[in-house]
Formats: C-alpha cells, sequence, structure tokens
C-alpha cells in the first residue's frame, strides 16, 4: 500500500466533487426561487418594490452565473490531474461532462462578462426548465462521481 | 411545454432552397400555370356567401375608438370622494355598421349554427375567394349573453383559441399555439375610473375583483382565478353609481371587465415621479446633413404645451458627436449655457443642478435652445458619434428620478463604449442561405437597459440613417427598458419627403401620447394555466410580472400560454391584465383588463374557437424569436411546419372529410395565406434583396406592436377606389364613407383601368393603372392626365369635386383608428417604385418565393408524408 500520484487525484477529486455537489445544489435553489417567486400568496410587496425587488433577483441570478466558471474550472482542473495520473476510464467517465461544459459556454448568449445566463432570457419557461433539468442531472452525476472516486481511491491505495 | 411540434424539434423537414423555383418576376395566377385553378376561381367567385351572421356583437358591446390622450380629459371633470366617470360611448364607426348588420340578420346566428359555420370544411384547393369582402370580426366566445357583454374588447385582449382546451394533451392534439395578445395601455373613450380607499382583491391570489367572479351572497364572493371565498368589504357594499346600498354586484368593478382604479399609498414604493423627459440627440455631421434637428425642434417648440405632465414636468437636452455637450437651462440665464465633455471614456455630469429644468419655470430658454440648436451645428466637421458615452451620461442624469430618455441618431456608433462595427454584407441581402447578425453584436445596450429599467428609465430610439447602423444591437437599448423604436430608412429632409412627413406627424404623436411611468404589469390566470413566454418590449422580472419603465398606449404584448394542470372542473378561463402605473399627472393608478373564455373537452371545439389572427400574430412572434436564437430557415420551417400539423390534426380528427384537397375548417381557411404572408414579409423572408436594419427593424415591429397593426403589416388591406360607389356606404354624421370590398393581394386583381390602394399600416400606396380614368386622375389627384403625374407624390390634394371628397373621406376613415399616420405613397404603373407596391402582393409568385397555390400544394405535400 503506497501513497501514489493516483491516490493523490482521487482524494483531491473527492474533495472537490464534494465542492461540485454543493455548487449544483445552490444552482437548482437558485431556478427554483426564480420559478417560485411568484407562490408568494402576499406579493403585493413584489408589486409595489419594483427597483428593491429586480435587483434581488438579478443579484441571484448574478450570484448562480457567478459560480458557474468555478465549477467548469474544477472539473477541468481535476480532469488533466486524472489526465497525467494516467486514469483512463476515470478520464473517460467525466470526457462527456467535459464536452457538455465546453459546448455550453461557446453556445451562451452575446456579453462581456464571464458567464451564462442572461437576465433578460431566464425567465422564459423553456430556458427555465432546462436549467433546472440540467442542474438536477448534475447533482446526480456529481453523486455518482463521489461515490466512484471514493471507490477509487480505495481500490487504488489496496492494489499498488 | 405548451407549443406545437414545429417549434419544439429542430428537424429540417423542408429546406428553404426547395422555395427557389424557376426564376420568374412577380406575375400573377395564370391560366396557362394553373388552368385548372384559374378556372375554378372563375366559376366559384361568388364562394363566399356567409360570415357575418351573429358574430357582431364583439365589436359593438365593447368597442371604443381610440382617440388620442381622451382619457385625461375624462378625468379631468372628476368627482369627489368614490368617483367614477364614464363619458358617452362614441362608437366606432365601423361598429356602427355591424349594429346595422346584425340587426338585420337579427335571430339568424344561433351559437350552435355559428359554431357549424366556423367548423365547416372547406378545400382551400378548390375553394379560391376565401377572403372576406370585409375586415372580419374576431370570433366570439361561446359565453352566455350575460358574460359576453361584460367580456374585455378583442382590442385590448385576444386569445388565439376562443375555446380553451381542458388539458394540454387536447391542446397538442390541436397543433395549435395558445396565448394572449394585449394592448393594455391602448387610448379608451370610456374607462370607468375608480377612486376607493379599498381596493377589493383576492386574499390568496391578489386578483381584482372583476364581473366574472361569483357572488356567494351579500358578503362573500368567489374568486374566479384561485376559487378562494372572500370577503366583501364594507364599503364595497355602497355603489357609489345608484348611491344604493347592498347591491355589490351592481358596482362598476363587477361591471366593467377594464377598469381604472386610483391607486392609494400602499401601491407605491416612492412618491410618484414626475414626468421628466430627456433628450438626446445627435449633432454629427451626418446627422446635421440629413436635417432632423430642425423638423425636430420644430416639432417640439409647437408641442411644448402638450406634452403630458403637470407643474413638475421637467425637460433636459443632451447632444453629442464625439464629445458629450449639456445644456444649462437654469431659470434666469439670459440664454442656454452649453457644457462639454470630451472625456467620452468616463464620461460625467458637469454639474447636478439644472441639466433637468422644470419646464414651466425655464419655458423661455427650452424655446431658445430649441430655436438655436439647429443653427449650433451647421458648419460642424465632427464624423464620430459617441453614442455609448451619451447613454450612459443620459443614465446619469436621469437616475434619480427615472422618466423617458428619446435618442435621435443617425449613424453606427463610432467611439467610447458600445461602438459598433459594420457587420452587413450587401452582396448577401438577397441570399437565400442565412441571415446572420439578427442578434446584438455587444451585450452593452442590453446591460444599459437593464440599469435603466432598473430606475425606471424608458429609452426611445429613432433611428434616421442611410446607412447599416446595427439596429440589432442599438435596438436592445429601447427594447429591455420597455421602449419604442423607430426607424427611417434614408432619411433627409430634402430629398425624402415622404420620409420627412411620416417623422413629423410620428414625432407629433410621439411626443403628445399618453405615458405612464414606472409602470409593473402582472398577468394572472386561471388556476391550472401558466405563463410561459412573454413578447414585447419589457424586462421579466417575475413568472408573471413584466417590468415596464415606461408604457406607451402604441405598444402591444403576446404571452404564450400553457396548461399545467388539467381544467376539467371548471368551465370558464379567466385572465386578467394588471398595469400599475404613474400618470403623467403624478398620480398613482391600475388598470385592469379581465377576459373570460368557455372551456372545452372536444377537439372540433378547440378548432371552431380559433382565432387565426391571433394565432398568426403569435406565431410571427415565435417566428422571430425563433430566429434570433436559432435560424431564420429553422424560423420558416417552424412556420410552414405550424400549418401542416394544425391541418393534419384536423384531417387526423375530422370523420365526413373527403380524402382528397387541403381541407381546413372554415375559422382556418387563412391560416395558409397569412402564414404563406409572414412568410414573404421583410422580417422573415429569403431571397429578396433586404437590408439588415429594415429587417431587424420589421422584427422589432412584429414584437412590439398591437395585433391589427401587425396585421396589416403581414397581409395588407387593398382595395379598388376609383369605381367606388355609394352602394353599402356608411353614412356617418353627414359624410358618406364608400366600402370598397377587400381585395386579395394578387396582380390578378389589379387592372391597367384602375387605382388601388393598398393599406399596410405603416405605409399605403395608391397604384395607378396606366390607363386610369382620366376623371379619377383628374379630380381626385389634380392632374390632367396619367402622364402628368408626378412619380413621388405623397399625398391626395383637397379638391373640391364629390370624387376627391369621397375618396378622402374613405382613407381617413381608414386611418380614424390608427394613432400613427401612415406614408403615403402615389405609385404610377411604370416607375421603379411599383416594386415596393408589388412585392406586397403575397399571393403571387415571386423568384424566390411559392405563390399561394404553390404554396397549398406543398402544405398539402408535406402532409402526405
Amino acid at each position: 500500500m503506497a501513497f501514489t500520484f493516483a491516490a493523490f487525484c482521487y482524494m483531491l477529486a473527492l474533495l472537490l466533487t464534494a465542492a461540485l455537489i454543493f455548487f449544483a445544489i445552490w444552482h437548482i435553489i437558485a431556478f427554483d426561487e426564480l420559478k417560485t417567486d411568484y407562490k408568494n400568496p402576499i406579493d403585493q410587496c413584489n408589486t409595489l418594490n419594483p427597483t428593491v425587488d429586480r435587483v434581488k433577483k438579478i443579484k441571484r441570478v448574478r450570484l448562480a452565473l457567478k459560480l458557474v466558471l468555478p465549477e467548469y474550472l474544477i472539473h477541468v482542473f481535476f480532469c488533466v490531474m486524472f489526465l497525467c495520473a494516467t486514469e483512463w476510464l476515470t478520464l473517460g467517465l467525466n470526457m462527456p461532462l467535459l464536452a457538455y461544459h465546453i459546448w455550453r459556454y461557446m453556445s451562451r448568449p452575446v456579453m462581456s462578462g464571464p458567464g451564462l445566463y442572461d437576465p433578460t432570457t431566464i425567465m422564459n419557461a423553456d430556458i427555465l426548465a432546462y436549467c433546472q433539468k440540467e442542474g438536477w442531472c448534475k447533482l446526480a452525476f456529481y453523486l455518482l462521481s463521489f461515490f466512484y472516486y471514493l471507490y477509487g481511491m480505495i481500490y487504488v491505495l489496496v492494489s499498488s | 411545454v405548451s407549443f406545437s411540434r414545429a417549434f419544439e424539434s429542430y428537424n429540417f423537414k423542408h429546406s428553404s432552397a426547395r422555395f427557389s423555383t424557376c426564376a420568374l418576376s412577380v406575375r400573377p395566377f395564370s391560366v396557362s400555370s394553373h388552368p385548372k385553378h384559374a378556372h375554378r376561381a372563375a366559376s366559384e367567385s361568388a364562394q363566399w356567401p356567409i360570415y357575418t351572421s351573429g358574430d357582431s356583437s364583439s365589436t359593438t358591446t365593447g368597442s371604443a375608438s381610440p382617440v388620442p390622450n381622451s382619457y385625461e380629459s375624462v378625468e379631468g371633470g372628476g368627482y369627489s370622494g368614490t368617483s367614477l366617470q364614464a363619458s358617452l360611448r362614441h362608437l366606432h364607426p365601423y361598429s356602427q355598421v355591424l349594429t346595422l348588420l346584425s340587426s338585420a340578420l337579427g335571430g339568424l346566428g344561433g351559437v350552435s349554427e355559428l359554431e357549424a359555420e366556423t367548423l365547416r370544411p372547406v378545400n382551400l384547393l378548390q375553394e379560391r375567394n376565401i377572403l372576406p369582402p370585409k375586415h372580419a370580426p374576431p370570433p366570439e366566445p361561446n359565453l352566455s349573453n350575460d358574460l359576453r357583454k361584460v367580456n374585455c374588447s378583442p382590442d385590448t385582449f385576444r386569445c388565439t383559441l376562443t375555446n380553451i382546451p381542458q388539458t394540454q394533451a387536447l391542446l397538442n392534439k390541436a397543433r395549435l399555439p395558445l396565448g394572449l395578445l394585449l394592448h393594455p395601455f391602448r387610448d379608451l373613450t370610456q374607462l370607468p375610473v375608480i377612486t376607493s380607499n379599498t381596493i377589493v382583491r383576492c386574499r390568496s391570489c391578489r386578483t381584482y375583483i372583476n364581473p366574472f367572479v361569483s357572488f356567494l351572497d351579500q358578503r362573500r364572493w368567489k374568486c374566479n382565478l384561485c376559487y378562494r371565498v372572500n370577503d366583501v368589504p364594507d364599503e364595497f357594499m355602497y355603489n357609489p353609481v345608484t348611491r344604493s346600498y347592498g347591491e355589490p354586484h351592481k358596482r362598476p368593478e363587477v361591471q366593467n371587465s377594464t377598469v381604472e382604479f386610483i391607486a392609494s399609498s400602499d401601491y407605491m414604493l416612492r412618491p410618484p415621479q414626475p414626468a421628466v423627459y430627456l433628450f438626446v440627440l445627435d449633432v454629427s455631421h451626418n446627422a446635421v446633413e440629413s436635417g432632423y434637428l430642425n423638423v425636430f425642434c420644430q416639432s417640439l417648440l409647437d408641442n411644448l404645451e402638450k406634452l403630458p405632465g403637470d407643474t413638475r414636468t421637467r425637460i433636459g437636452f443632451v447632444t453629442f458627436d464625439s464629445t458629450v455637450h449639456f445644456y444649462n437651462l437654469q431659470e434666469g440665464l439670459s440664454q442656454p449655457q452649453m457644457l462639454l465633455v470630451s472625456d467620452i471614456d468616463d464620461v460625467f455630469i458637469p454639474t447636478h443642478d439644472n441639466l433637468l429644468v422644470n419646464l414651466k419655470e425655464s419655458k423661455e430658454l427650452v424655446k431658445d435652445l430649441l430655436n438655436a440648436l439647429p443653427g449650433m451645428f451647421t458648419h460642424t466637421r465632427e464624423t464620430q458619434s459617441a453614442l455609448g458615452p451619451a447613454l450612459q451620461a443620459a443614465y446619469k442624469l436621469m437616475c434619480p428620478t427615472g422618466g423617458r430618455v428619446s435618442v435621435f441618431q443617425t449613424q453606427l456608433p463610432t467611439l467610447g463604449a458600445g461602438l459598433l462595427q459594420s457587420r452587413e454584407d450587401p452582396n448577401l441581402r438577397s441570399s437565400t442561405k442565412n441571415v446572420q447578425h439578427l442578434g446584438p453584436a455587444t451585450d452593452f445596450y442590453k446591460k444599459l437597459a437593464l440599469d435603466c429599467s432598473g430606475q425606471q428609465i424608458g429609452v426611445d430610439l429613432f433611428l434616421l440613417s442611410s446607412q447599416y447602423s446595427d439596429l440589432a444591437s442599438l435596438a436592445c437599448v429601447s427594447k429591455y427598458s420597455a421602449g419604442s423604436v423607430f426607424y427611417y430608412p434614408s432619411f433627409h429632409h430634402v430629398h425624402n419627403t415622404a420620409q420627412s412627413q411620416k417623422f413629423q406627424k410620428d414625432l407629433q404623436r410621439y411626443l403628445t401620447r399618453k405615458i405612464g411611468f414606472e409602470a409593473v404589469m402582472r398577468i394572472r390566470c386561471t388556476k391550472g394555466l401558466s405563463i410561459h413566454t412573454f413578447h414585447g418590449n419589457f424586462f421579466v422580472r417575475s413568472t408573471d410580472l413584466l417590468s415596464l419603465a415606461n408604457v406607451n398606449p402604441d405598444s402591444g404584448f403576446a404571452v404564450q400560454m400553457s396548461i399545467e394542470e388539467s381544467l376539467a372542473d371548471t368551465s370558464l378561463a379567466c385572465f386578467q391584465a394588471a398595469l400599475l402605473y404613474t400618470s403623467s399627472k403624478g398620480k398613482r393608478r391600475i388598470r385592469v383588463h379581465t377576459l373570460c373564455l368557455p372551456v372545452v373537452s372536444q377537439l372540433s371545439e378547440v378548432f371552431a374557437g380559433a382565432d387565426i389572427q391571433a394565432i398568426t400574430c403569435l406565431l410571427a412572434n415565435m417566428a422571430i424569436d425563433r430566429s434570433i436564437s436559432s435560424s431564420l430557415s429553422d424560423a420558416r420551417d417552424a412556420l410552414v411546419n405550424a400549418v401542416v400539423d394544425c391541418l393534419t390534426a384536423y384531417r387526423a380528427n375530422g370523420s365526413n372529410i373527403q380524402p382528397s384537397g387541403l381541407i381546413t375548417p372554415a375559422a382556418l381557411r387563412l391560416f395558409p395565406l397569412y402564414v404563406l404572408a409572414l412568410l414573404k414579409q421583410k422580417a422573415l423572408r429569403t431571397g429578396t434583396s433586404t437590408r439588415l436594419d429594415e429587417r431587424v427593424f420589421s422584427m422589432c415591429e412584429l414584437k412590439s406592436q398591437p395585433l391589427l397593426q401587425i396585421m396589416r403589416m403581414a397581409h395588407p388591406d387593398l382595395y379598388r377606389i376609383d369605381n367606388m360607389t355609394e352602394q353599402a356606404a356608411l353614412h356617418l354624421n353627414d359624410s358618406v364613407i364608400p366600402q370598397p370590398p377587400l381585395l386579395q393581394l394578387t396582380a390578378e386583381k389589379l387592372t391597367r383601368e384602375g387605382a388601388f390602394l393598398m393599406d399596410c399600416g405603416s405605409v399605403m400606396f395608391l397604384w395607378v393603372g396606366k390607363c386610369c380614368n382620366e376623371t379619377f386622375i383628374r379630380d381626385v389627384l389634380g392632374y390632367p392626365n396619367y402622364a402628368s403625374l408626378p412619380s413621388n407624390m405623397t399625398e391626395i390634394p383637397e379638391l373640391q369635386t364629390m370624387y376627391s371628397e369621397r375618396t378622402r373621406a374613405f382613407i381617413s376613415w381608414l386611418l380614424e383608428s390608427r394613432t400613427f399616420h401612415p406614408a403615403f405613397h402615389v405609385i404610377k404603373d411604370d416607375t421603379s417604385a411599383k416594386t415596393s407596391f408589388f412585392q406586397h402582393l403575397v399571393e403571387d409568385r415571386t423568384e424566390s418565393a411559392f405563390s399561394y397555390y404553390e404554396f397549398l400544394l406543398h402544405i398539402q405535400q408535406q402532409m402526405s408524408k
């Protein structure tokens, strides 16, 4: 039993995936908040507070938007680590998500800063539903990969 | 997911390449190409007998002809305390005809008969004359007479399906889009205004009380949207109209589906803002050359008194070329002071006072400035344009109050933030392949618009440019701040008089029209229905809430709906649009419109209630979204698929239908025609040379205009006006208004002996044939013969002949209900200008697009796949 680079990679990935799970949950909550805002029975204050309410909403979207880039970078980071550690199977499992991230970022709306979400189109029911679905799928993926990395780490530690 | 398959799937069932058939110039249906059809057209020319029976009350009950600012005057004569006003109802002339008609046809049209009529199968390949000779009223929802009487006017509120399907599955089966077309801030002549301490609303969903709620007993009412039972407040028991107590169901809120409340301070976050107007003017060489400044300053001088507002009204001016200039208009100065800011990278406000001044106090200085402004820049050599910094300055200036910014721009912004590059390749203007650059090049204008929207600043854009100015990017500044966009291609005060006149008239309307500030609009609907997407100019703040920094009476909105839960346990579906705004007099008001529609469970009933004009408008909005987010060809395919899917669904459902031919229910018989018209519309056409800016402007118009205007744009009205008779004419007051029948948009209907008027909404053409009778040319146009007609006539002279009076009466009748005057062109048959007329003949084949008959065959072929 030896502490190899691959084992280190798995440990790191394990920690980072925990962070990604947090991001995914945050993402889901942010969009759910956006969607269910109107369910509030006393929405009078919403009608009354144009500025305050709007700013809050944009901030919420902006925060969700800020988390996108770190998430992508973290994922790219441990993909590169697995590449270095020549863990081909793990890398292969992560490739589809990596490709998806790249595609998603390439096809984002025109904007000068980093980010994915456009406050003017985010309220469109299709886009909102898509983002929510995306959040749930990612959460599932990260959870599964969390256990996979745990298994991978132990396997590497034991086998070497 | 509410929407027919066409818009969900990205399948390329038919490529647009197929549209380009043999190269033929504009030509009518000719006997040689479709002998069978032409023959039928001749033999079945009287194929269109029944239309109006029983269909008339929709326009008669609710219509009130829009007159600019009329309601402000209604408001003037206010009562004290709980007051209501109902001015005399001025019926629209059109509805008077219908009143006559309906009384003539009284008792003929029952509801079931009506439904049978709208479901009558029509074989489009055989029936050629499907266009009604008069404007058909929108379909009438199948409601009891009491409800029908109080229902919202179709001019304000229309639904694509007047019979709401019970479930999403049923809606999917019908393959028709479900949505609303709204014109919420329309000028009204009759509007009950209600001042009361408590505005009665449902406690759970906050719906305003409306005619469609049910009173369980004297003290309780049941909300028609969420079905919660609410208490009737004491104050509501008293009826101010009849001055009686204990009749809550006779209150004006419950008697009218369009009402306006004066809101209390509960509805304010801050004291109502004053009316603030800022004008941002381009004064670069290009702008001075075009001469718009003169027109603008003169127009503003003329209308300075009529600007909506009160004693608090403020006004300011900013001009820009490569620098930004501010004007100090402090009361007491001998003349306006110009302050110049040349640091455009970090633009700042030179002084915080006196740039926006009280109009009343500084009126003389404002007048001085307007008189001096056109002369100040006559010799400028500055060709650059720093629009971005000027807008940033305007934003900073308006931040504390909010208000309206009117931007006049004449070229591509070339300096500072938000500078743009030319993206148009003139060689690709008529390409049949994809059109690029329909979306913005930068998000600078969008971000600025969002900031503006947050501070309650609406930005209206006037683009007067002869070259490409990237309207796709610039328009964002108005789109998301609830402004409006005006575009005058190749504007020049001398060389282009038609454009110049239109600009002048538009300005007149723009400056004097009603305006609402710091507005929000919420759309509520019966539990089970939900809003899918909004179309128009606004910022969407929540799933059902639109933020409108400014609201104007000329903009329309469209809403796509979906059915989330089954509506099986209800027989009525209701929609309520509530617009909360600050009037120019500084009062917080809420305008509420409520529409009620029946819910049905049969597919045939859904088809029977289809409102084809509303469907066309909603599809146009969806197609434009699609062409920006995906591609133009994709949007065009989706439009065609929308027809194909709907007709396939009808065929699959129908039992007693002959297998051959292209069968539609009568309610949808114009569907293929309207979709073809949309495909040939400037915004969506391919193959015909279209400048990118004009295309984008057309898209902006389709997205933000009210329904009737969109319909005129897509499918113009054509009349023959050289032989109008008094037969079936309207008699209004003492004038006689002839009513020529609507003609199909095909060159087949034109003759060299005639003169034809085409009404495209924002432009009107009078096409004069070569052999047009000389009496018409002499008596109406004022020239001795055809040869002496000038090629650039832009108005009809006021001649004292009967012929001329009749023609002018007809044209002014057409214009009566319109707020913006269209440009007018007299077109001779032999000038090059005639292409602009002929491109609107949508039923004819062009080099790159189907004729109507070919389009039908194409649909039939797609259906049989």
